[in-house]
């Protein structure tokens, strides 16, 4: 076993810190260390945290993780934020809300760009689950970006998603819409102390009635003021109640396996991409295509069986 | 590999103004970078904790009251101590011609002043950044 696999185990921050740092720039020196922790993962209750943007994901982070401090559980937490379209820059700061844990030794946080991803993570962030599982964190949170109504990728990382909604973002026909409004395992109603803060809790509750009425169990809707800590208590208990339902049901499974297929698949995607836009031999093959794609010398599908009957054969 | 140049921009100290912090933040985005912005009031120890889960290339405090010969040699020092050799210093804000030879000595390798441009700090970085 690498070196820098075994100080992850033992939870040393530093090799930490560099290994994901390997992972998010696809370093292929991470393969054998996410090889060697892989066994020792899987431990993390994974809690997957999304909403708009200013709903108060980062200011609710703060305050669980707080609270699971005071319970004597470690806490791991991924902040993502978007990345430029046009510089690949990024301005992560999600850390300002979370300042007090800095110097916790049980808590961990890490901000990472989205590097181009557009479901509402960042690519590496399977690996990053991974890392700070292994290294002993017993919570993992993962808070996306500010999201809009179809970034739902958080589901297939997260054992328990909660999503964010605040007081006056429309009428209840956005509560019926398909995407991000589907993935809560519980809803949250930050900014409860808003104008309004009945009518959106009375929205979600009609959404859960139509949608949970042939289910199991009931999504439940929690309202919270997250700068005051107020709702954060019984959120946590609501956690705990879903982590008990999924290992009592099948869907624990389910979930996670469901992790495993959307890991594997980027992982593949990402290799695959880079050998097709990265590599020399391919590299200048694709950009004389876009130029006859422009030129309407060909259209893009019988360019992309090209490219495709290349790496086939 | 698509390595990122990342950076902590950082206000130690009491000193309530981050404008310029921001501005430095911005344009480093815009310059391709990852720029992790913790807000106000941090402590020496809170600027090097971050920096180490963060992991990055550079940290780049920002103060204007007048406190950088405590907190900036500080915050480098610390850095040293816990044997980050990878990290390059900067510092920026209202810093006397006199004190920024003394800073270099500390290890704050780029000290800038009011009205540096953003691209020389943006050069700087990398031409500097060790890794």
């Amino acid at each position: 076993m690498k070196d820098i696999a075994k100080k992850v185990l033992s939870g040393d921050s530093r090799a930490i810190a560099r290994l994901i740092t390997l992972a998010e720039n696809n370093d292929p020196s991470a393969n054998d260390s996410m090889k060697d922790i892989h066994p020792h993962t899987g431990k993390a209750h994974v809690i997957g945290i999304t909403g708009v943007m200013g709903s108060g994901k980062s200011t609710l982070i703060y305050e669980l993780t707080r609270l699971y401090r005071k319970q004597g559980k470690t806490v791991g937490i991924i902040a993502i934020d978007p990345t430029s379209p046009f510089s690949g820059g990024a301005l992560l700061g999600d850390r300002v809300r979370m300042m007090e844990l800095t110097m916790d030794e049980g808590v961990f946080i890490r901000s990472m760009g989205t590097r181009g991803m557009l479901g509402g993570l960042a690519s590496a962030v399977y690996d990053v689950v991974e890392i700070l599982d292994a290294s002993g964190k017993d919570v993992v949170i993962v808070e996306t970006v500010g999201v809009g109504q179809a970034e739902v990728d958080i589901i297939k990382i997260a054992d328990t998603t909660l999503v964010i909604i605040v007081p006056g973002l429309g009428d209840s026909i956005q509560t019926l819409k398909a995407g991000v409004m589907e993935i809560a395992d519980i809803y949250v109603v930050n900014k409860a102390d808003r104008a309004g803060v009945e009518q959106t809790v009375a929205e979600v509750e009609s959404l859960v009635d139509i949608t949970c009425s042939e289910k199991e169990r009931k999504t439940p809707i929690l309202s919270t003021i997250a700068k005051h800590g107020e709702g954060v208590k019984e959120l946590i208990i609501e956690i705990e109640n879903h982590e008990k339902y999924l290992k009592k049901t099948k869907e624990f499974e389910t979930k996670r396996r469901l992790r495993y297929e959307a890991e594997l698949i980027e992982i593949i995607r990402k290799r695959l991409m880079n050998f097709i836009f990265d590599e020399e031999q391919f590299k200048d093959k694709v950009e004389l295509l876009i130029d006859q794609i422009s030129k309407k010398q060909i259209d893009p599908h019988s360019a992309a069986e090209e490219i495709l009957s290349k790496i086939l054969k | 590999m698509e390595k990122k140049i990342r950076v902590l921009v950082a206000k130690p100290g009491l000193d309530g103004h981050d404008r310029g912090a921001k501005i430095v933040a911005r344009a480093l985005r815009d310059a391709g970078m990852e720029v992790i912005y913790t807000g106000l009031h941090q402590t020496a120890e809170m600027v090097v904790e971050t920096a180490i889960q963060e992991d990055v290339d550079v940290v780049g405090l920002s103060l204007l009251s007048g406190a950088h010969m405590t907190l900036f040699v500080d915050v480098a020092r610390l850095i040293k101590k816990k044997g980050l050799d990878d990290v390059l210093i900067i510092g920026g804000g209202i810093i006397p011609e006199e004190d920024i030879s003394k800073l270099h000595k500390e290890g704050i390798a780029g000290v800038f002043g009011p009205g540096t441009p953003c691209e020389d700090i943006i050069k700087f970085i990398k031409e500097n950044v060790k890794r």
